[in-house]
């Protein structure tokens, strides 16, 4: 055997103290298991159900009708003379996006606490594949509502090019919170039960049954520090090309989403060393 | 081959025991005072310095040790010893507190059998996933997969939900998925104490096909037959420590010999080092002997064994209601029996602060050599053990007694059994 210099090691274990930067290539090395895992997901969700898929595009559609019962036609909220349905269903589609994702990887470390305390791979990958698994739901939701557009006779704008930047901030958004979220409910359980309110709290504190333009004007820049007033106006946007929402408040939804997600993976780095410990 | 595979220097995890009433769990209020009192120190999620002072509790330190490539070991040690611990490290689960460890070369660690399984998922599935989730990559369980199929025999259940499965298909299934892994570091616990004996008898065939194929193996067993038969080398942990490290011979007879220091704990077996569980109920004595009221740990084949102890409440709340069970173990470490007391149609159903109880064994049969009793107390389901007192008995069976007319080897097995033999003369040819 022919001696050689000492290798790197595969492994260097280490107490680990303070914080850990965001390990991309270690994230990538795992893709397939992300992959797997958000399959999975996306698998078990509608097993052993009679509607099966049906239920993928009920969930979008139910509340979009409900609403457009209630606040449309009794609360007659004004939807800048758009059809109410349409109006309603352009903003919940990025907020099911959010809140689905925020609500799934919030509780995914906890249901996967078996996996967790048995085999090694980033534990980051536990919440983004919960993320990963909304994302069909959302392109279901997508082109339900291109059907509905077709049905209202409403025509595609060009502004619907702008669409990726939005997504990618509701993803980015849903992904930051949703880990700092996961993380916090290893150690806090109180966190599961606060989410439900937390989400139908925000959801009001967002414009997805009335538009942002029932808001006062002196008061809508401090209104979009909600960093979903940004986005959720911007779909209404791409989609209807008519919505109150100016490029001060994106920019604010872009910077919040980008913070949320830098300092959501770092407090995930930084504890996710204690969950096998933990759960 | 002396490339070093594992590197462990002055390894060590330290737990914080929290005392119920002496020091309150971590709340999200008293996290948010500290919070407000040092919020940078709280979200670097760094440990406050003296918090970890008064309840330490090592569950490794100063583990030193290489390991070369090619070499498989087997980590031997009491229950708590720290061998699950430093497996849990070894494959990145949990966190050093000092100490470090390198690894070279890629890692596979089987801590379970069906890592990732889900019961709602077809065997084909859950053979990509879990398969994903050890560490392989798509293309190699395509390549894999057909092996693994045959190897775990459910060719015709590969579409049906695992959750149909029997629980030895189940296993199977994990074990057949971990088996075709091809790290160059193996970490495996006791997964092989699953399954019928037949399926035990081929996953130890596999691991000893991976223990020839030069992969290091580290491999944590109670089974001395298979760490003996596996391992070339062993290490024995004790209290968290390295007690013993060499030929694997060697070793495990020094692991036998921690068991007669476990005599010493017969008067108090709450602080017996074996024991775990929630103590709700608990063992306060117990002995072998002939039914005299004396210990006595000596026996000739065809004795009555009689096995005595006492139970009592630790908690003052208590279910009337008990099951206790008596296992026996070789000095191989192979497990003879489990001993129930419905089995013996004996129910436990009137409980109150305390009791004694006498099992007796009639014409016990073993062959000559020593052996270990594990008592279990727990609730009526089972599901919840109160007190496990590992291998708090030992008895020495020795030659001799009006069974036997000849010197028995101990190889010649476990059981000294005396069947009825009958001759049937056929006649040949005519009177």
């Amino acid at each position: 055997m022919i001696a050689c210099q000492e290798k790197k090691p595969y492994w260097k274990i280490r107490p680990q103290k303070g914080w850990n930067p965001l390990d991309l290539l270690e994230l990538w090395a795992y893709r397939e298991v992300l992959w797997m895992l958000a399959l999975r997901d996306i698998k078990l969700r509608y097993k052993q159900t009679a509607l099966g898929v049906v239920w993928v595009i009920l969930q979008p559609l139910l509340p979009g009708l409900i609403f457009a019962v209630i606040f449309g036609k009794f609360a007659r909220l004004p939807s800048d003379g758009q059809p109410y349905l349409l109006f309603v269903f352009s903003g919940l589609i990025p907020w099911m996006l959010f809140s689905n994702m925020i609500q799934r990887s919030g509780g995914s470390l906890v249901t996967e606490a078996r996996l967790i305390t048995k085999v090694y791979f980033p534990r980051m990958l536990v919440p983004l594949a919960s993320g990963v698994s909304v994302l069909v739901d959302f392109f279901v939701s997508m082109g339900l509502m291109f059907f509905l557009m077709v049905l209202y006779g409403v025509p595609l704008q060009p502004v619907l090019g702008l669409l990726p930047i939005f997504l990618l901030t509701a993803i980015l958004l849903g992904a930051g919170i949703g880990l700092w979220l996961s993380a916090l409910n290893v150690k806090y359980r109180d966190f599961m039960y606060a989410l439900p309110f937390l989400v139908q709290v925000w959801m009001f504190a967002t414009p997805v049954v009335y538009g942002m333009a029932v808001v006062p004007e002196k008061w809508r820049f401090l209104y979009s520090f909600n960093p979903m007033v940004g986005v959720v106006e911007g779909f209404r946007l791409c989609f209807l090309g008519k919505s109150s929402v100016g490029v001060e408040h994106i920019a604010l939804s872009v910077g919040a989403a980008l913070a949320f997600f830098i300092l959501g993976s770092l407090y995930f780095r930084s504890v996710e060393r204690g969950f096998a410990d933990k759960l | 081959m002396s490339e070093v595979a594992i590197r462990i220097e002055g390894l060590g995890k330290c737990y914080r025991l929290r005392h119920q009433g002496a020091v309150r769990y971590n709340t999200l209020r008293d996290d948010l005072v500290n919070w407000m009192k040092a919020p940078f120190q709280f979200l670097s999620g760094r440990e406050k310095k003296g918090a970890c002072e008064q309840e330490d509790f090592w569950a490794l330190r100063d583990i030193s040790c290489e390991i070369k490539h090619g070499e498989v070991v087997g980590i031997i040690g009491r229950n708590g010893a720290g061998k699950s611990t430093l497996l849990k490290i070894l494959s990145r689960l949990v966190d050093p507190t000092e100490g470090g460890a390198d690894l070279f070369g890629r890692v596979g660690a089987l801590l379970e059998v069906g890592t990732g399984f889900h019961p709602e998922l077809t065997g084909r599935e859950n053979i990509y996933l879990s398969g994903a989730i050890l560490g392989m990559t798509r293309h190699e369980i395509q390549r894999k997969f057909d092996e693994i199929v045959t190897f775990a025999e459910i060719e015709k259940f590969l579409d049906t939900p695992a959750k149909y499965y029997s629980s030895g298909m189940y296993m199977r299934l994990g074990f057949a998925v971990a088996a075709h892994l091809e790290p160059e570091i193996l970490v495996v616990d006791e997964v092989l104490a699953v399954g019928d004996v037949q399926f035990q008898k081929k996953c130890l065939g596999k691991m000893k096909d991976v223990s020839v194929s030069g992969r290091t193996v580290l491999f944590v067993s109670h089974n001395m037959s298979a760490i003996r038969s596996l391992c070339s080398r062993a290490i024995l942990l004790k209290d968290g420590r390295v007690a013993a490290d060499g030929d694997v011979e060697k070793v495990t007879e020094a692991y036998m010999a921690l068991h007669t220091d476990s005599k010493a704990f017969a008067g108090n077996l709450a602080a017996h080092p074996g024991a775990s569980g929630s103590k709700k109920v608990v063992f306060e004595w117990a002995r072998v002997g002939h039914g005299d009221g004396v210990e006595n740990g000596q026996f000739c084949i065809g004795d009555d064994l009689h096995i005595e102890f006492k139970i009592k409440a630790g908690a003052k709340v208590v279910e009337s209601f008990l099951k206790l069970g008596i296992m026996m173990r070789s000095q191989d470490g192979i497990k003879l029996c489990s001993l129930v007391d419905s089995d013996s149609g004996f129910v436990m159903d009137d409980f109150c602060a305390e009791c004694e109880l006498s099992v007796k064994l009639e014409d016990m049969r073993l062959y000559p050599g020593t052996y270990y009793i594990t008592l279990w107390v727990g609730d009526i389901t089972s599901i919840n053990t109160y007190h496990w007192v590992e291998e708090c008995l030992s008895f020495e069976v020795i030659d001799g007694g009006k069974l036997t007319s000849r010197k028995l080897s101990r190889a010649g097995g476990l059981l000294f059994w005396t069947p009825e033999w009958k001759k049937n003369n056929i006649k040949q040819g005519h009177e």
